[in-house]
């Protein structure tokens, strides 16, 4: 099964493998979002959304349906 | 020797851009809008060696040239379009030391557009905490660029900047990213079709339909001879471009720039811990609330004093100083109380902006906007909603236009149209009397009051309705919306005073300016309609009263009061007051309420100095109003007119009303027509007629 973004746990990290879907916003991928790169998750808000992450050095927040779009291999 | 060089600042949100700008120009800003569209224009101007000035364009904070919202577009018009009068001649590309990589995406886009170009690596007084060390010569060689370090807090680079802006001739516009790269076939073609044109443009003209010189989207697709490409295949260019600028960007940091982790510092990762702690996060952000809110009331309380006492010394001095006449009346009695209703709200509207500004330049309101955006979005609001709903305790004025971050149009369309339930400060004076004449002064458990809590209740009752009506809107908009949350969690900082004032400053005068002109000409208008009145009744109250009066031995002052109070019940508004008593007994009133009421929707805090005068109060003590009020007997009821029934139905009133008419401009102006000012108009006023009728009916 695909392990995406959104079955990270806290402090795990992961590196990206792909987008799930076409219609992931471009402003994602500017964001440091790309295959290739790795990602922590840092923390989670309450409710699981949402997710507060370090991309490619970036510091990010974004919600867990996006999160559930990118697929990621466990380092 | 004078010229003029157009100087474009352009950068990723929190690399201090704003910093940057307001070292440059000082308080030689103007802040404006982009004609015809809602998007906030800042330009100053910076003095030069050599006698040069910098005509310097704070351009909105954008992360990419690909454009996702209005303010985002105007980047990309500004730098396209060569005959822009805004078009510069080099372009200032503002970074932080600790994003580098992220920053440059931005960097090498802008490069790619045929524009000189600066890089500014700002914060540079962190880099030694960070770990960071970078080779600027080869950083500049791999860039060709000119590259300027900066630390904006410690004032550092200032100098060097402006000389390089002055020396701009010198850069290099070769550009970062060959175009080509991406996809061989079809970028050839287009460079041969358009030989001039930098390549990036032209892609820039296809892929965010943008025109400029005689160029748009389809002359150029026409003109290649290309299958109009699909918006999907576009958009696959797009990622691709985006991986190539980063390779671009990630081969160029690991040759110059080494980060050494073992010495970085991460206080970030201690204060996240406890900030957006999944119960201390909440429980600090609500203490924090409260405080600001608690140093409000307690701060604004004095410099308000004063600036109702100066103004009524002002009017004073203008009836005794000018000739008796109209204008002299129009002076005194309309435009100096006129302009001290406006002016007494600033230190709460400055009160306001300064928290939310600390708590922005900070980097906190990202930790705010994480925590809240859950729970927003049951309601429809995005967690940007937030900053606004919290400003809309102070004016829903700065409110509104504080919306314009918010990237889902459906959300801030709702975010606008629910703000006004707030409680705004305007709404205070009323309240307060209100609450001071119904609920008694005794407490519960020691510290808690029953007026405060009712005060309480009432301010968390403009909220609730807020999200209430969010959630309705919600359901029954019928509009799309697409909306991606992708916030970025900028690294603490101690907040600069002087961004901070400047922004102060800023949000007050468009406060000043929204609010100020509309609340002033409505004032005078109501001076006019409580100052005239029809028919000879008006005209001949002195004698009128007098007459009734022979009998009874009255002082001058009480006399005067009777006469003044006369004169306002056959006034034109009045008369208004009178015709809708039909209307508004069944909520418990009477005319002299309806009066006060009809005042009031110039501004609501009006409705006290109105019943001041109906009341035949010779100046505006709140005790001496207060005991007339509690006087005032119902004529159908026979009882007091400030019942329990009446006053909540009052607070109920104007918990809920609609009765500003600068909100209805600027949600006009926000929402681009009368269609939403209008229903939203409708919508509240009925629901304030409404639940302050069942309130009367069901409690009397």
């Amino acid at each position: 099964m695909k392990k995406t973004l959104a079955d990270l746990k806290r402090g795990e990290i992961g590196i990206i493998i792909g987008l799930i879907t076409e219609e992931i916003p471009l402003k994602l991928l500017e964001m440091g979002c790309l295959p290739g790169n790795e990602v922590k998750l840092l923390q989670v808000a309450p409710f699981s959304c949402p997710l507060y992450l370090n991309v490619n050095d970036s510091h990010l927040a974004i919600r867990k349906e996006i999160a559930k779009q990118i697929e990621i291999e466990l380092v | 020797m004078s010229k003029n060089i157009n100087v474009s600042l352009i950068g990723n949100p929190n690399t201090g851009k704003t910093s940057v700008f307001n070292l440059l120009t000082g308080l030689n800003q103007q802040v404006g809008n982009y004609p015809g569209i809602t998007v906030e224009r800042k330009a100053g101007i910076c003095k030069l060696p050599r006698g040069t000035k910098a005509h310097i364009l704070d351009l909105p904070g954008t992360y990419s040239l690909n454009a996702s919202s209005l303010d985002e577009n105007v980047v990309i018009e500004v730098l396209m379009n060569k005959n822009d009068r805004d078009y510069p001649d080099v372009a200032v590309v503002v970074s932080d030391v600790e994003n580098l990589k992220r920053n440059l995406l931005l960097f090498t886009q802008i490069k790619d557009l045929d524009i000189p170009t600066i890089l500014v690596i700002n914060m540079v007084d962190r880099m030694a905490s960070k770990g960071i060390s970078l080779d600027i010569p080869a950083l500049e060689a791999q860039l060709n660029t000119k590259i300027v370090l900066m630390s904006a807090r410690k004032k550092q680079g200032v100098d060097e900047l402006k000389n390089s802006i002055l020396e701009y001739k010198k850069l290099s516009i070769e550009p970062c990213l060959n175009a080509s790269d991406i996809d061989r076939n079809y970028f050839d073609g287009l460079q041969k079709a358009f030989p001039q044109q930098p390549l990036y443009k032209l892609w820039l003209v296809i892929t965010q339909d943008v025109n400029f010189a005689n160029l748009d989207r389809n002359s150029i697709e026409d003109a290649t001879g290309f299958h109009t490409k699909k918006k999907s295949d576009l958009k696959r260019l797009q990622q691709k471009e985006t991986i190539k600028r980063y390779q671009f960007i990630n081969e160029t940091l690991k040759k110059t720039q080494t980060i050494d982790i073992a010495s970085a510092k991460g206080l970030r990762a201690s204060l996240d811990r406890i900030l957006i702690h999944k119960v201390w996060g909440y429980v600090i952000f609500f203490a924090i609330l409260l405080f600001i809110f608690q140093a409000i009331y307690d701060w604004t309380g004095y410099p308000m004093d004063l600036i109702d006492g100066a103004f009524a010394w002002l009017s004073d001095y203008c009836r005794s100083a000018l000739p008796i006449g109209v204008f002299t009346d129009l002076l005194a009695e309309g435009i100096i109380p006129g302009l001290g209703g406006v002016v007494i709200f600033i230190p709460q509207i400055a009160f306001l902006f300064f928290f939310i500004s600390i708590l922005e330049e900070t980097g906190y309101m990202s930790r705010v906007v994480f925590l809240m955006d859950r729970i927003m979005r049951r309601f429809g609001l995005s967690g940007k909603s937030v900053v606004p709903l919290i400003s809309g305790t102070a004016c829903a004025i700065p409110a509104v236009m504080a919306t314009r971050n918010i990237e889902s149009w459906k959300q801030r369309l709702i975010t606008i149209l629910v703000v006004p339930f707030t409680t705004c400060a305007a709404r205070l004076p009323v309240y307060l009397i209100i609450i001071s004449l119904i609920i008694p002064k005794e407490r519960i458990a020691w510290i808690f009051g029953y007026q405060s809590l009712t005060l309480m209740l009432l301010y968390l009752l403009g909220f609730g309705t807020a999200l209430l009506s969010s959630w309705l809107l919600n359901k029954f908009l019928k509009i799309p919306n697409k909306t991606f949350f992708v916030v970025e969690m900028p690294n603490y900082k101690l907040p600069l005073f002087k961004n901070v004032m400047i922004n102060v400053i800023e949000k007050t005068k468009a406060f000043i300016a929204g609010a100020g002109k509309i609340i002033l000409a409505i004032s005078i208008i109501l001076w006019v309609l409580a100052s005239y009145g029809p028919g000879e009744k008006f005209n001949n109250a002195e004698n009128i009263v007098t007459k009734q009066s022979s009998n009874i031995n009255l002082d001058t002052n009480t006399l005067e009061s009777k006469i003044s109070s006369y004169k306002l019940e056959h006034s034109y508004i009045g008369y208004m007051g009178k015709a809708i008593e039909p209307l508004v007994a069944p909520l418990g009133y009477d005319w002299k309420i309806g009066i006060a009421i009809i005042s009031s929707f110039a501004a609501r805090e009006v409705f006290v100095g109105t019943l001041a005068t109906i009341y035949s109060v010779g100046n505006e003590e709140e005790e001496t109003i207060k005991n007339k009020m509690a006087a005032e007997i119902n004529p159908i009821t026979g009882g007091k007119l400030f019942n329990f029934a009446s006053g909540m139905s009052l607070l109920l009133f104007y918990a809920f009303a609609m009765q500003c008419v600068s909100t209805i401009a600027i949600v006009k102006k926000e929402t681009n027509g009368w269609r939403w000012p209008a229903i939203q108009f409708v919508f509240m006023s009925g629901l304030a007629y409404i639940s302050a009728l069942v309130a009367y009916q069901f409690l009397k």
